[in-house]
Formats: C-alpha cells, structure tokens, sequence
C-alpha cells in the first residue's frame, strides 16, 4: 500500500524533501528485506531502470524552490522526483492567503489535480495522502487548504492527513496569525488529522539536544523529517502478525482521532542527539520510555529541561469525587496516544505506564485511548527509538495564543484590506475566528466536564 | 522567476537610475561567471541579439549573454542627464525606443510636469510601458525612481504613477522618493512636495522615502571615517556601497556617492527575488507584511553596512553589529529616530551566510528596545538571501512602517505652509492648464489627513492597550 505526498509552498517541498531523504537512508540502511521492501514500496516508485522515483507531487507559485530540490535529488542518486510530478508559477502568493485560496488555487486545480491523478495511478494500491505545508505564508496555507478541498472531492474513501509546520512566533511572517487562522479554520473539516510541528519546539530541540550551534532551517527540516519518518515508516500493529501494517494512515486516525472535532496531533520523540553522540550513548528501554511519559504528561518536546514535579492524579474508586485533577497546572491530559517503538529488543519494552487511566480522559477506556506499533528494525540510525504521537492538550495553548493575537489584528482591521482585494470578506474572518474558538473551548471542555461530578463552570 | 521593469523620471530619478543599473550589473557579473542569461538576470535585464534590428523585438532566452537591455524607460524633460547617459558606458544597455525626453525641462514646476507634459507624452508614455511589459514574461513590479523637489520627476513622475495604476493595475508600485532638504536651492521645492505627496498616498503600493539631508549626513560620515586614520578603519576599497568604482562608469560625479545609497537600496530590495534563500521574500510579500492600512504605506529604509572595516572581528559579534547599526539614527536614510516612535511593522532583508537562529537572536535582542503597536507586537517580516553584495560577506536592509515618518511630513507641511500663506509663486501654478486652487487645498489636507492617521496611532504608543475581548462560544 502506497502513500502519496503532497508538497504545497516553500515549507511544504523543502521538508518533504528531507522526508523522503530520511526514508530512503533508513530503508537502505537496513539489513531487514522485508521492511526495506515494503518502505520502498509505500514511498517510492520503481521505474523499469530500477531508480527510486518518489511518489510525491510538488506544488508552488514560485520556481526556485521546486528547481533546486529537483537538482539536488537527482544530483544525489540515490533517489529522485518524477519528471512531470511538479507544478509551479512565476509569481508567488506574497503571504496572502486569499491570494492562494481564492485566485491560484481555482486557476490551477486542473493541472494540479492531474499530477496527483497521475501519481496516485502508479500506486497498485493507495493507502492515503499526505499532505505537507506551513501555515505561516501564502502558497502553503492558502493553495494547501484549496488543495485539500480538492483532495477531498476527488477521494472521498482515502485518508488525508495534513502535516502542518507552524511558525516561530516572531518573526516569521507579519500576517502568520491570519493565515494560521484561515488555513486551521478550514482543514479542522475537510481534513482527516492534522498532525502538527511547531518551529520553535523544533528550534529548541536543535539547539539543546544537537547542539547545533547556528541553526538553519535545513536543521529544523530535518528534525522534523526525522519524526515524520519514524511516524510512517513500516511497523507491526498489535493484530497484524508479522506482516507490517498496509494502513498506516488510516490505523493512526483510528488509533487517535476518536471524535471528529478533536483532530490535532503532536509528535515526541526520543531520543533525539546529535550525529557525534550517538556512538557514546546507551540507551535502555526503561529509561527511554520512562521519560518519554514524562514529556507527555508534562508536556514537554524534549529530554532536557523535564518538570519532574507534574504527576498523574491518582484516580479514586467509582463513586466518590475525584479530585480537580483536571485543573492540576502543567498536566497534560491526552485523548489517545499512539506509541511506536523502533529498534533492539523492542518485544522486552515495558509499557504499560502508558495504558494507565489517569493519563485519558475519562469517556474513552484506557485500552482503547492507547494503541501501540513496534518493528525489531531500528530507525534512521538509533538502536532504539520511541515515538509518541498524542491527540492531547498540548496544542490547545499554542492555538490559543495564534487565535488571540490574530484576534487582536482583527479588531484593529489592520491587512484586512490586503484579504479583501482577492475575495475573502471581513464576514469569512469571523466565521474562522468562531469556528476555531469552537474547537478550542470544546478540546478544553472535554477534560474538564467530564471529570468530576460537578456542574463544571 | 518574475521581472520588475524600472521607470527613472527627471533628472535625480535618471541619476539614480543609472548607478543602480552600473551596481546592478557588477553584482551579476560577479555571480554569473559563465555568462550565461540566467533567470536573476532577466528580472532586470533582456537579452537582444542586436545585430537583428532595432526594437529589441528578438529576445532570447537561456544561453548565453548576447546584449543585455536594461528593462527600463527612461523620462526626462531636458536632454542633459539622458545624453550623459547616452554618451556614457552604460548606454549600450538602452535603445532607442526606451527614452522619452524632452528640450525645455519643466521648471521646478509641479504643475507643468504633471499636467503640460503629463498630457503631452501621455501616450508616448503608455506605449514604452506596455512595451517593457510584453518583453517580460511574468511581470511583478514597477519601481518608479524620482525626486519631489523638482519639476520633471515630482510633476511628470506622479502622472507616470496614475498611468501605471490605471494601465497595469495588478502590478506592485514601489516609488522610491528622494525628499529635499530644508536648504533645497529650489525655492518652490515645499509646493511640488506635497503636492506630489498626494499623489503617493493615493496611488502608490510602497513608498521607500530618502531625505537629501541623511545622504549628505551618511557621506559625509563615510569621508570622514576614512580619512580620520583610525588604525583599523580602513575603507575595503570595493565596497559597492558608497563608490561607483570597479563598475562600469569612471570617474565619481557629487552626487554619486549619495546616489549610490539609493541605488543599493534598490538593489538590497530586488535581491531575495533574484537569488535564492532558505527563506524567500518576494517584492509582492512586501507591502502584504507591511502596509496594515492602504494609506500608511511610507516605508523608512535603513541600510547596514554601509562601510566594511578591513579588521576582521569574531563573525558573530560582527553580524550582531550589523542588526544594532539598522535601527540606530546613523543608518537610517530619513532624518528621524524609529526608535522612538511607533512600530507598524519591519521588515528586515538579510544577505549572505546568516542562519535563521542568528535572525532570531537577534530580533530576541532588539525587541525590548522596539515600541511596537498593540495589535502588531511581532510585528517582523524577514527574507534570508544566500548570495551577498559584492565586497560585503552579509548585509541587511530593514524596511520600517514607523510613525517616525510623520516628522518628516509636518516639516514639509510647515515650509509648504510658510509659501502658501503668502501665495508665493503660486501664479506659475495656476497659469497652468489643468491646475487650479483646489489641487493646493486638496493637496495640504490629503497631507494632514496622512499626518492625523499616524498620530492617532501614536497616541496608543505608550498606553496599555488591552487586548480584544475573544468571541463567546455557547457550548
């Protein structure tokens, strides 16, 4: 079963590049034929001269992207895009959203949703799409949600998962908030999952775990390629016996998307070290996975810097009041998470501090909130690794802020005009403004309501 | 790859022009070693086998560089400047068609540029824009290079600015504006000011505003430190910033020094758009990022460096540097202090080897510094562009929305007002065909209207506003 991805804007081709960088290492990297094989297979295309072409199409509204990443791959050999599996423009969407959504993406759906077609016609059979973009410019977020959309008409039984980088809080992009806004708004419908990177987590892990000194973006974009990567590769669902599960997107929305207005997902991993430590470090099962529950349930992306302190409420027997766990500062409480465990002696790994009730809310039981997939085939490099994707609390905060000060804009009218000129009314702004608050207060709501027996207030 | 084509009207807009063309051309030149017609190329310039006839109706694409034609047309009222630059080294890079003149020039009067000349070459006008835009593939943006002290570049200029707007109206119009000083030889200078002015406001995208007074200032700093024999300060004598040299023309004209600034300017502006970077910024991302309100589009440029020392300190300290020098007064090319007025928005453009975690620092460090308005607090649009200035391993141009440009504004109002209460050489206006009474009045208020808008804003500047209240949902 195939996967097919799709790359939208600077962001979207510059980590999908990274992405299928990653997993063809990984996949060359090992001695297992069997994972090997079936990575290839869900990933790349091969062609009658045995090359690896990548089942990827890449859109933007401007060449040099596209053109480079074209040249690097096919300068590297080991595997390439398609000829025709590009499609790009002059102009750009200079950061405008409804410059994308609006006037580039109608005008070009024709062309673009043939590429897919096509690309979605080598496939013997599709098992889902990606789709990868930011949501911080005009190209990923505005083309990307219009894609989507069409993605959604023309598959309506395949799974979309959207894979969205969000921008550093300063400094990236001066309308990033609305764009955010715009983008999240509509993919909360038409979307499946959306899994979600923050580039400032991602900046921190690159700068205290790799200690990589001046960071780039292509540092960032490969952090990111990396946990993706460990994310799709080929693993061993609990039913399936040996043979690596042919569904991997759809088992992770049914693992993780219970209910359909709580669909944002986060990646943890561990352990994430620079290329220079790996040969000192020793790594055990106990201790990975003793602190990757931390980093959940505290709510932090990395091994350093973890708040010990936040602990589990201790649940009380039916009946009686539970404590106001749910209002405990720093705990996170998750929906469903997912748990994948990649390398050495992964059938001795203990896990059950993962399927304890007190880390679920509670209208979902404990077993069914956690799903767990494993493969004996190390990745990228690590003997071992842990991967946790949660459908948890943690976004809800970084959400909260982008739609705050998007808000704040807002109520200045400041750039409104700059939306106005291509056809997104003021109207459109206050139907995504109150569709995301919506999710918000019914992501937080779901954990407080439900917890104690009180009116909740 | 997008083209710009750019318009130099009048004497001080062709002067200008010039130098960015010379500038333009080492840079290319310096990274295009093959002499290969590349794509950073034909955002400027067209490649024209001249040897097929006049016109330049045989463009041709890829392959090697042939006859580079400066996309380009060039206005001028009096033959003087567009003759130097015919007889000069640069002028293979024009032909014939792209040059619009004329004998008598315009006076130092408004009036006459705008509407004598503005009707008289209206159509010869529009023809040579339409044609610069067919020989571009995909066209993004007219830079409009003028001055609006005078007569030819602040009257003519401001008429060529409507025809773009009514002719290409989804094209992007950046004007870059050289403002007089208080000292401007020509008396009438405050008039064509501000009536120019409202023009800008009306039909501009993106107003990049110099002051004459901040050039000189910056020159004459330059001069000094290289010849204050400072161990240590010596000028890198390639430094494109402030000298023409190593370029094609010869030997440096007064102005050129100051010209050269703006000409950079330019150049730092067009450069995410012609090479490549880990973060692109596209010129129609500019005033996307930095123009919250149609009318408050005037943007202050600030350039760093603006000399290289030949001592070399620890990369970092230095890159540092550079970020602290754009928002102090020295850098900045009008005769104000952002730092002590409000913050719309900023966009800073980065050259050369710097990574996005020393961007990130760096904005970190100058934040608290930085008054910004509320609603606006990371406020910051920044591009990141692999290849350099020629002579310089990085540079940044910051690009401020700041309500610092309204000082700038009132001292025009007030020397416009000093003549007008008198009605000083108003009767060269009015005998003008097209000019009337209202066209002061409708001018001065367009002008104070601007004024009110930014102190409004001001007004917010050290009050706590609080933030919106959020939407209540009904569960």
């Amino acid at each position: 079963m195939s996967i097919v991805t799709v790359q939208l804007g600077q962001c979207g081709n510059q980590v999908g590049q990274e992405l299928f960088e990653v997993i063809s290492n990984d996949a060359n990297d090992t001695q297992r034929k069997v994972y090997s094989e079936c990575s290839s297979e869900r990933f790349f295309n091969e062609t009658a001269n045995r090359e690896l072409v990548a089942r990827s199409v890449l859109i933007d509204m401007e060449p040099k992207v596209i053109s480079q990443s074209i040249a690097k791959t096919a300068k590297s050999g080991k595997w390439r895009y398609g000829d025709r599996s590009h499609f790009s423009q002059k102009q750009g969407s200079g950061n405008n959203w409804a410059n994308g959504y609006c006037v580039h993406g109608p005008r070009h759906e024709e062309v673009v949703m043939d590429i897919v077609r096509r690309e979605v016609e080598h496939c013997d059979c599709l098992a889902g799409i990606v789709a990868m973009m930011s949501v911080a410019g005009g190209t990923g977020s505005g083309v990307g949600t219009y894609v989507t959309q069409c993605l959604r008409d023309a598959y309506p039984n395949s799974f979309i998962l959207n894979h969205l980088t969000w921008p550093y809080g300063t400094g990236e992009v001066i309308v990033q908030n609305y764009n955010s806004v715009l983008t999240l708004s509509h993919l909360y419908q038409l979307s499946d999952a959306i899994l979600v990177h923050e580039n400032d987590t991602v900046h921190k892990i690159c700068a205290q775990l790799m200690n990589i000194k001046h960071i780039s973006f292509r540092d960032v974009n490969k952090v990111i390629a990396h946990q993706l990567g460990s994310v799709l590769q080929p693993a061993l669902t609990g039913d399936s016996h040996g043979i690596y599960n042919r569904n991997p997107i759809g088992e992770l929305m049914s693992s993780l998307v219970c209910h359909p207005e709580y669909k944002l997902l986060s990646v943890c991993n561990i352990p994430q070290v620079s290329s220079s430590s790996m040969a000192y470090s020793m790594f055990t099962w106990p201790g990975l996975l003793k602190h990757l529950r931390q980093m959940l349930i505290a709510n932090s992306k990395m091994e350093e810097g973890i708040d010990w302190q936040v602990r589990a409420p201790s649940l009380q027997p039916e009946g009686i009041k539970r404590t106001g766990s749910h209002r405990r500062p720093g705990f996170n409480t998750s929906l469903a998470n997912l748990l994948i465990l990649r390398g050495k002696d992964v059938n001795n790994a203990e896990i059950s501090g993962f399927q304890h009730p007190s880390l679920y809310t509670p209208w979902l039981p404990a077993d069914e909130a956690f799903s767990m997939w494993k493969t004996p085939v190390p990745f990228n490099k690590y003997e071992k690794s842990a991967i946790l994707v949660s459908n948890s609390q943690t976004l809800l905060r970084p959400l909260d802020n982008m739609v705050g000060k998007a808000w704040n804009m807002f109520a200045s009218r400041a750039y409104i005009h700059q939306y106005t000129k291509f056809g997104i009314s003021e109207e459109d702004f206050l139907d995504s403004f109150t569709s995301l608050e919506q999710c918000t207060s019914a992501a937080d709501s779901v954990v407080v309501a439900w917890r104690s027996s009180e009116p909740w207030s | 790859m997008t083209q710009s084509v750019v318009v130099q009207v009048g004497q001080c807009g062709n002067q200008v022009g010039c130098r960015f063309w010379d500038l333009a051309l080492r840079e290319h030149s310096h990274v295009n070693k093959k002499g290969i017609y590349d794509e950073a190329l034909s955002s400027f310039f067209r490649n024209v086998d001249s040897r097929r006839g006049v016109g330049g109706s045989c463009d041709i694409t890829g392959g090697r560089i042939q006859s580079l034609k400066a996309r380009a047309v060039l206005v001028d009222m009096e033959e003087g400047v567009v003759n130097e630059i015919l007889q000069g080294p640069l002028r293979e890079l024009f032909d014939s068609t792209q040059l619009i003149t004329d004998v008598s020039g315009s006076g130092n009067n408004w009036a006459v540029g705008h509407w004598t000349y503005g009707s008289a070459y209206r159509e010869q006008i529009v023809d040579q824009l339409r044609r610069a835009a067919e020989h571009c593939d995909c066209l993004q943006c007219f830079f409009l290079i003028h001055s609006m002290g005078g007569g030819t570049g602040s009257g003519l200029g401001t008429c060529v600015l409507k025809l773009l707007e009514e002719e290409f109206p989804e094209v992007c119009r950046i004007v870059t504006s050289v403002y007089p000083s208080a000292e401007d030889d020509v008396v009438t200078s405050p008039y064509n000011s501000v009536l120019a002015m409202r023009e800008l406001t009306e039909h501009a995208d993106c107003v990049l505003p110099v002051e004459n007074q901040s050039l000189v200032d910056i020159v004459n700093k330059i001069k000094h430190m290289s010849h204050s024999g400072k161990p240590g300060s010596v000028i890198k004598k390639d430094s494109a910033i402030i000298s023409g040299q190593g370029g094609v023309s010869g030997a440096e004209k007064p102005f050129d020094a100051m010209n050269n600034i703006v000409a950079n300017l330019l150049l730092n502006i067009t450069s995410s758009a012609r090479f490549e970077g880990s973060l692109n910024m596209d010129l129609n991302e500019i005033a996307m990022n930095l123009v919250p309100f149609p009318r408050l589009h005037y943007l202050v440029p600030s350039l760093t460096p603006l000399y290289t020392l030949a001592d070399v300190n620890i990369p970092t300290r230095r890159l540092d540097q550079m970020f602290t020098d754009a928002f102090s007064k020295d850098h900045q090319l009008i005769r104000a202090d952002p730092k002590h007025s409000l913050y719309l928005a900023c966009a800073l453009m980065v050259r050369g080897n710097v990574q996005v975690s020393d961007l990130r620092r760096n904005i970190e460090r100058l934040k608290p510094m930085l008054p910004f308005v509320s609603w606006n607090q990371e406020g910051w649009k920044t591009g990141l562009c692999s290849v350099p200035p020629v002579g310089h391993s990085h540079s940044l141009l910051a690009l401020a929305n700041n309500t610092c440009v309204k000082s700038t504004f009132m001292e025009l109002r007030d020397r416009f007002t000093k003549l007008y209460r008198k009605k000083a050489h108003m009767h060269h206006y009015l005998h003008v065909d097209g000019m009337e009474q209202g066209c002061f009045t409708e001018a001065i208020s367009s002008l104070s209207s601007l004024i009110e808008e930014y102190s409004q804003l001001d007004a917010t500047k050290d009050r706590l506003m609080p933030d919106a209240a959020r939407l209540n949902i009904a569960t």
